[in-house]
């Protein structure tokens, strides 16, 4: 870390206030150019601490940045995490507010369900794969508290992964008997295909997406535990939602989820 | 229209491997003139095999191309790379690869009310392939009535182990692509018209208005899932679909 810890604080509180208010902020990495991952990963758990206060348990994470096309935008060769708080996390069929957000995206994920607790490091995809019990469909309103989604990896980190609302499906799937990495996903907006994709699109397997997340949180003595729900990361590219959207993606074995916005 | 002339110069271009101008740069050709321009190319290397592909069958594809429908072509007569074939590179002029889900029909087909369902109860099986394309016009350039022409770019292909398709929903199947072991891409069925089998609909409607049909033991490569990637010497391609299995090419 490079930056006092006051500062770090202040980073973390601009975050909150931006999310609270709809207001977005320049870039940290504008403002602050100094700031390295750890100093990121310190102010996401600031900004983590506030909501928490303000209602929710950590009741699990998401991934992001888990495709090759959006760690080269980025300029990375690393996903990133950040946790998921139960206020964020919302059933099949909701309506989400598009005011409550600044310049919200939609994606759909395969999120995963903890059945063992896994601690790394030197998790294997193998090992990780016996700690996963079942699949959900999902999908993850994304939204950025920086100015424009002008974000380098810094930016996203500190702001919760750019993540803002989790809608999960009705349903767990038992991950035994299928590859996920085949698993294939066809998202609509009011009926309409916008794009389709497959499981191996997160980091080439969500299993594999959970092993890294296991292995990245080690350092921090966090173990992944029975329960959670891992968002493994995007299969298709991000879209942006108007209201009355209605948003739908059916995955092969998993069934579907959706949400509408207003 | 001069059939015979545009024809000469587009099977010239596959044997001499150099690309040409597009001819609607010369002329304008209706979607018709373009599918006689076809069958004439398609005589004069060889005649056609029974094998169809199709193109520009994703909503992505259609909008790029500022087109509203698909196109179709014939694989010439020994043009297939046989599974653990190598494929000959340097015989294309600019060669790519595409993902696509291929069908077997068990009974002919046709008629201008033919669907999905159609289709799918006439499929004997579907096959994981691969479609090697080789447009004839330099950098992929081209309109509908050109690349019609051009015989859909139609160059080589390799499918898979045949699988019924009794039970599988084609629109939900996961398709990843590769190259060289490195993720290029992935989708499900639903990126080609929305099902794979009503774009073979499309195209049996579509031989109908020419007073075609499709026979009995057909192949119909259905169209590609992703966007097609150049390969080169050395490029490992491998397309892995859910519950249908994989196939893979290497270019040498």
């Amino acid at each position: 870390m490079t930056v006092a810890e006051d500062v770090r604080e202040q980073l973390a509180e601009a975050l909150y206030r931006a999310r609270l208010d709809r207001r977005p902020i320049p870039p940290l990495t504008e403002t602050h150019p100094d700031l390295d991952l750890g100093d990121a990963y310190a102010i996401q758990q600031g900004l983590v601490r506030r909501l928490q206060q303000d209602g929710g348990e950590v009741v699990g994470y998401k991934l992001g940045l888990t495709s090759a096309p959006m760690q080269e935008m980025l300029g990375v060769d690393t996903p990133d995490y950040g946790p998921v708080l139960s206020s964020m996390v919302h059933d099949d069929g909701t309506t989400l507010l598009l005011d409550d957000h600044i310049q919200p995206r939609i994606e759909a994920e395969i999120a995963l369900v903890l059945r063992a607790p896994l601690a790394g490091p030197e998790v294997s995809t193998l090992e990780a794969g016996r700690a996963v019990g079942s699949a959900v469909a999902a999908l993850e309103l994304v939204d950025s508290r920086i100015e424009d989604w002008r974000i380098g990896l810094i930016d996203t980190v500190a702001d919760l992964a750019s993540c803002a609302q989790i809608v999960l499906g009705a349903r767990e799937v038992p991950v035994d008997g299928f590859d996920l990495r085949l698993t294939g996903m066809v998202v609509r907006n009011n009926g309409d295909l916008v794009d389709t994709g497959a499981g191996a699109a997160a980091l080439g397997d969500p299993i594999a997406a959970v092993a890294w997340l296991a292995n990245t949180l080690a350092p921090y003595d966090i173990t992944l535990e029975p329960g959670q729900v891992i968002m493994t990361g995007a299969l298709h590219k991000a879209f942006p939602v108007t209201s009355g959207d209605q948003v739908t993606a059916r995955f092969d074995r998993l069934g579907a989820v959706s949400c509408r916005f207003a | 229209m001069d059939t015979d002339r545009f024809a000469d110069r587009l099977a010239d271009a596959v044997r001499a491997r150099t690309a040409v101008a597009p001819l609607t740069e010369e002329l304008d050709l209706t979607v018709d003139d373009a599918y006689a321009i076809q069958d004439a190319v398609i005589e004069r290397l060889g005649g056609r095999s029974t094998v169809a592909k199709l193109g520009l069958t994703s909503r992505a594809k259609q909008e790029q191309m500022n087109v509203a429908e698909p196109i179709y072509g014939w694989f010439v007569d020994g043009s297939a790379t046989d599974i653990g074939q190598p494929l000959q590179v340097d015989r294309f002029i600019q060669p790519r690869a595409e993902p696509e889900i291929a069908f077997l029909t068990a009974e002919p087909l046709s008629g201008p009310g033919v669907t999905a369902a159609h289709v799918l109860t006439a499929t004997a099986a579907v096959l994981p392939a691969l479609d090697i394309l080789d447009s004839r016009y330099a950098g992929y350039r081209f309109t509908l009535p050109d690349v019609a022409a051009d015989n859909a770019s139609a160059a080589s292909f390799c499918v898979g182990d045949p699988i019924p398709v009794a039970g599988i929903d084609l629109r939900l199947t996961g398709c990843v692509f590769e190259r060289n072991g490195e993720l290029v891409a992935t989708a499900a069925g639903a990126a080609v018209l929305e099902h794979p089998a009503a774009a073979v609909a499309w195209f049996v409607r579509k031989l109908h208005a020419r007073g075609q049909t499709l026979p009995a033991g057909s192949l119909v490569l259905a169209g590609a899932l992703t966007a097609a990637i150049p390969i080169t010497t050395g490029d490992v391609v491998r397309v892995t679909l859910d519950r249908l299995g994989s196939v893979e090419l290497s270019c040498r």
